[in-house]
């Protein structure tokens, strides 16, 4: 089974040249490591920076220089900086090519709860509704099962929603899944992970076609 | 020139009573205008409707220590005990909208359209009891701008005229908010003689602000310090 590091690192292949992406905190932050290094890629982050680099060195940091989850960082060069509409306006007029985020549950028909737990502190959804409603490209990172050994791909989401019918893809720590009309369609499978325990961790209608490829980290 | 400088805070914050609907910018400690908060805090006005993309952390959002919010309207308010407990008592009203709904709706005050069309929280909770529409095949939810009766900004450098120019992620929400209310008083950390600011650089044009003043200091705060090391 995959950890962390590893989903980070089956996603980062499917970031390609010349795209615009915006990562969502925990797993899709680590992505930015393991981008190939021969292709272009700009990071963005929707409190307003295209561009983002690495964290500053110590004694670099800078209070006006942060990124959605707050943390100091650098711009490389050609970044800008802009205002909150705009950072908007480049996520809902798609101009973002790929959005990674986490989730708590998706459903077989690409709907995504990620944002509220009834009973609990609320913290709020941020920019994860507006990102979920009109990113074309959807790539959900999380655990396959929660804490309590559920599956969080689900046939219908139990949580409230973030958005409807907006997930392509999703990588866990056990399979490469494609949200099709008619379920999760298994892509493929972690290295030592088998379809059959692919088949037990996940709720929702799980599409299995031919020979099912290890995942190449 | 029409000269928007005020002589002091008092001044920046005159007109200011109970139960207003007030706008807030900033992300995190970024950009946020400190000295009118804490102005706030000191005239020790009530009832206030605070919209405003986050609420602060606990030492830091001291209008809400004092129980000066009525509601908060924000996108993200994870960062702080009081919010939460004040929140799950009933003692604060809270709206959680999506950022960008949070922003556009800024935005529409500041243009002139009494509301706009987002694909963002379509088929949610945050939809519920609002207009939908089809359009192109996809659904969006009907979202009216905001009313508020003052705008407090923060920006990097201004002049007399009202002229803003903002400084890396602590531009977020201030642009969008100035003009958005039916006052706006600007902060600025420098505020520089008439005419060195060349205008092409101009980020927020004088006429969204009405009253403008240096901020005495400025504590800038970092919420998540992330460095590296140097190899």
């Amino acid at each position: 089974m995959l950890d962390k590091t590893g989903i980070a690192k089956r996603i980062a292949k499917e970031v390609q040249d010349g795209y615009y992406v915006n990562l969502g905190i925990g797993i899709p932050t680590l992505v930015a490591n393991y981008v190939r290094n021969d292709i272009e890629v700009e990071f963005q982050s929707e409190n307003g920076v295209l561009g983002m680099g690495p964290f500053p060195f110590e004694g670099e940091e800078d209070a006006d220089v942060i990124n959605a989850g707050k943390q100091t960082i650098t711009t490389l060069p050609g970044a800008s900086f802009f205002d909150s509409a705009m950072s908007f306006s480049m996520i809902r007029g798609q101009h973002v090519d790929l959005t990674i985020l986490g989730a708590m549950e998706v459903a077989e028909n690409g709907d995504i709860a990620n944002w509220k737990i009834p009973g609990k502190m609320v913290k709020g959804m941020g920019g994860a509704m507006d990102l979920v409603a009109s990113a074309e490209n959807i790539i959900v990172a999380m655990m396959h099962t929660n804490k309590r050994g559920e599956s969080k791909l689900l046939k219908r989401c139990s949580l409230p929603l973030t958005g409807v019918g907006c997930v392509k893809k999703i990588v866990t720590n056990m399979a490469v899944l494609e949200v099709t009309e008619n379920g999760f369609k298994l892509l493929e499978r972690a290295p030592d992970v088998s379809v059959e325990t692919i088949k037990e961790a996940t709720e929702g209608n799980l599409i299995i076609e031919g020979e099912i490829p290890k995942m190449h980290i | 020139m029409i000269n928007k400088k005020v002589n002091n805070i008092s001044e920046a914050l005159k007109g200011i009573k109970n139960n207003m609907t007030l706008m807030l910018g900033g992300f995190g400690f970024s950009g946020i205008p400190e000295n009118a908060i804490a102005e706030l805090v000191t005239l020790g006005v009530s009832g206030l409707t605070c919209i405003s993309n986050n609420a602060g952390v606990d030492d830091f959002g001291l209008l809400l220590q004092q129980k000066q919010i009525k509601k908060m309207v924000s996108s993200y308010v994870g960062e702080n005990d009081e919010f939460g407990r004040q929140m799950l008592s009933g003692e604060l009203e809270v709206e959680l909208i999506p950022q960008g709904t949070l922003a556009e709706r800024c935005r529409a005050a500041q243009a002139g359209f009494p509301a706009v069309y987002t694909p963002a929280g379509y088929g949610t909770e945050v939809a519920q009891g609002k207009e939908t529409r089809e359009f192109n095949g996809k659904m969006y939810v009907l979202e009216h701008a905001f009313k508020a009766d003052f705008s407090f900004v923060k920006a990097w450098k201004g002049d007399e005229a009202g002229n803003l120019i903002f400084k890396g992620t602590a531009r977020n929400f201030n642009p969008n908010m100035c003009g958005a209310a039916k006052i706006t008083v600007a902060e600025v950390e420098e505020l520089v003689s008439l005419g060195t600011l060349d205008p092409n650089q101009i980020h927020i044009p004088g006429i969204f602000v009405q009253r403008i003043f240096q901020g005495d200091t400025y504590e800038k705060r970092i919420e998540q310090r992330t460095v590296r090391v140097k190899d």
